[in-house]
């Protein structure tokens, strides 16, 4: 039986540009195990429910070697949903 | 003109939170409990699948366990509610700035200044039904109606994630046959005495004799009568409406139960220590002292409440700790040991008010108090709380460890 996908909320480094008028663009994101993701596009920016891992935050659809996924901030704290139970 | 009010109740808001932030506590039964070691061992919210097995609000942890062997429970995380409720209420104020909390998770919205931007009571409803889904992982039930008391009552008829409209034409059909209990004002005692009378729905109390409710419930049953015939108009307060202050006070349950007087003196002490220093903040003085005192009796918990007038007024907190000790002392007759212990500064005016004093009392007394404790507060100030205090409560006195978050209680402007 094929087990449900397991997520869970990974605190990141997020390199970031501001603007001057105080628009923030995250460029690159280090994950945990030290690599580091440079970020392709930003789609899209709402704020909203993590609804993998729990919790809010402003999310950024962003797209990553092709891939879509988001990058949320919380209080100046910035995660993403991580597949994989290791670590929790 | 008829009013727009929409009223916000955020679904079992602290067992959605700690839901919401674990998901892996989702489809099983929750609750958040208090803290069994300092002896605030109930259930404070449990989500739907813990409401299922019959677990109620205010229950020990251990009856709740009883009833369900697998219940979920998790210690309460205040600063992750404020959060939550500040995050709703930005939400709120996209669509009016005329929001009124009621507690952490309710909340009044007066929306008819911005009907023509937004759409009808329906549709705002709606809209932030799904925005606090999206953006929060939370639901609401949201009452639209007329009147606050009324919107109230729809966001309790449909419950979680839905919208409730009592509209002014229909109100009678929709209403009138629910219980009158279910109306904002009618607690327990009230809803007893309408029950002795033969009221027993909203309908037929909104069809009572005025003369009967009048002379039995007074001022508040002649409100209670307006409130079920659909003629409540109080405002929703705007947002920066800071209800005037009438008291300020502290309450703890204590770790073990008091015994004797000493015992209380100790607590009555420790408790106007805060109850001064926030006189202090907010430029008060006291002219009254209240005390409330809860016990076991028969395993139920009863408590009782006095109060007295000071002879000055005054924002010392020893002052107000002797006249709240003496009040105790020829008031509580030791039947019950003490399990807790409230203190309030009451009938509060400011301290620049000039007063006029009486023969009697020492008011010079009074204010040599008040200097010496304000050098106190400057020592606190400089070197924290408990750089200087009473000796007595430098040992164990039976308090609790310090709550971190300070909690607003809910105020009204209902009536």
């Amino acid at each position: 039986m094929n087990q449900p996908q397991q997520f869970r909320k990974v605190y990141v480094e997020v390199q970031l540009t501001v603007s001057p008028e105080g628009d923030v663009r995250p460029n690159t994101i280090k994950f945990e195990d030290g690599t580091v993701y440079a970020i392709d596009r930003l789609r899209h920016r709402c704020r909203a429910h993590a609804t993998k891992v729990g919790g809010t935050g402003v999310r950024y659809t962003v797209v990553i070697r092709g891939q879509e996924t988001y990058l949320f901030e919380d209080d100046g704290k910035w995660f993403v949903e991580a597949r994989g139970n290791v670590g929790c | 003109m008829d009013r727009t009010i929409l009223h916000c109740d955020m679904n079992n808001f602290y067992a959605s939170v700690e839901c919401m932030l674990n998901p892996k506590l989702k489809g099983h039964p929750v609750a958040v409990g208090g803290d069994v070691e300092n002896r605030h061992g109930i259930i404070l919210a449990k989500n739907y699948e813990a409401k299922k097995f019959g677990i109620q609000t205010g229950e020990a942890l251990w009856q709740a366990k009883q009833k369900c062997r697998n219940l979920i429970i998790v210690p309460p995380h205040y600063e992750e509610y404020l959060k939550y409720s500040r995050l709703a209420h930005s939400i709120y104020e996209d669509y009016t700035d005329l929001i009124e909390p009621y507690g952490m998770d309710e909340v009044w919205l007066d929306i008819t200044g911005s009907t023509k931007l937004f759409g009808n009571g329906e549709k705002v409803a709606n809209e932030l039904r799904e925005r606090i889904k999206f953006e929060l992982g939370l639901t609401i039930s949201v009452g639209v109606s007329f009147c606050k008391v009324f919107a109230k009552l729809g966001s309790d008829l449909k419950k979680p994630d839905a919208v409730t409209v009592i509209p002014k034409d229909s109100f009678r059909e929709v209403i009138w046959n629910l219980p009158a209990s279910d109306l904002l004002g009618v607690g327990r005692s009230t809803d007893k005495f309408l029950s002795s009378h033969g009221i027993h729905t909203i309908g037929e109390l909104a069809n009572a004799y005025p003369d009967l409710i009048q002379r039995k419930l007074g001022k508040n049953g002649m409100m209670l009568l307006a409130f079920a015939n659909g003629k409540d108009r109080s405002r929703v307060a705007p947002q920066d409406y800071e209800p005037p202050m009438k008291s300020v006070g502290h309450g703890i349950t204590t770790v073990q139960d008091l015994e004797n007087n000493a015992e209380v003196w100790n607590i009555i002490l420790a408790l106007t220590q805060d109850i001064g220093h926030k006189l202090r903040v907010y430029n008060k003085n006291a002219a009254g002292v209240a005390i409330y005192i809860r016990y076991i009796q028969d395993k139920q918990l009863g408590g009782k409440q006095w109060q007295c007038q000071l002879p000055v007024r005054t924002h010392s907190a020893a002052i107000i700790a002797r006249e709240a000790y003496q009040l105790f002392e020829r008031s509580y007759r030791w039947e019950f040991p003490i399990r807790s212990v409230t203190v309030r500064a009451i009938n509060l005016c400011s301290q620049d008010l000039p007063e006029q004093l009486q023969f009697f009392s020492d008011a010079a007394a009074v204010e040599r108090k008040e200097k010496l404790e304000t050098v106190i507060e400057e020592i606190r100030g400089r070197f924290g709380k408990y750089a200087i205090q009473p000796a007595c409560l430098c040992q164990d006195i039976k308090m609790p460890t310090d709550r971190e978050v300070e909690l607003r209680m809910p105020t009204g402007m209902i009536g």
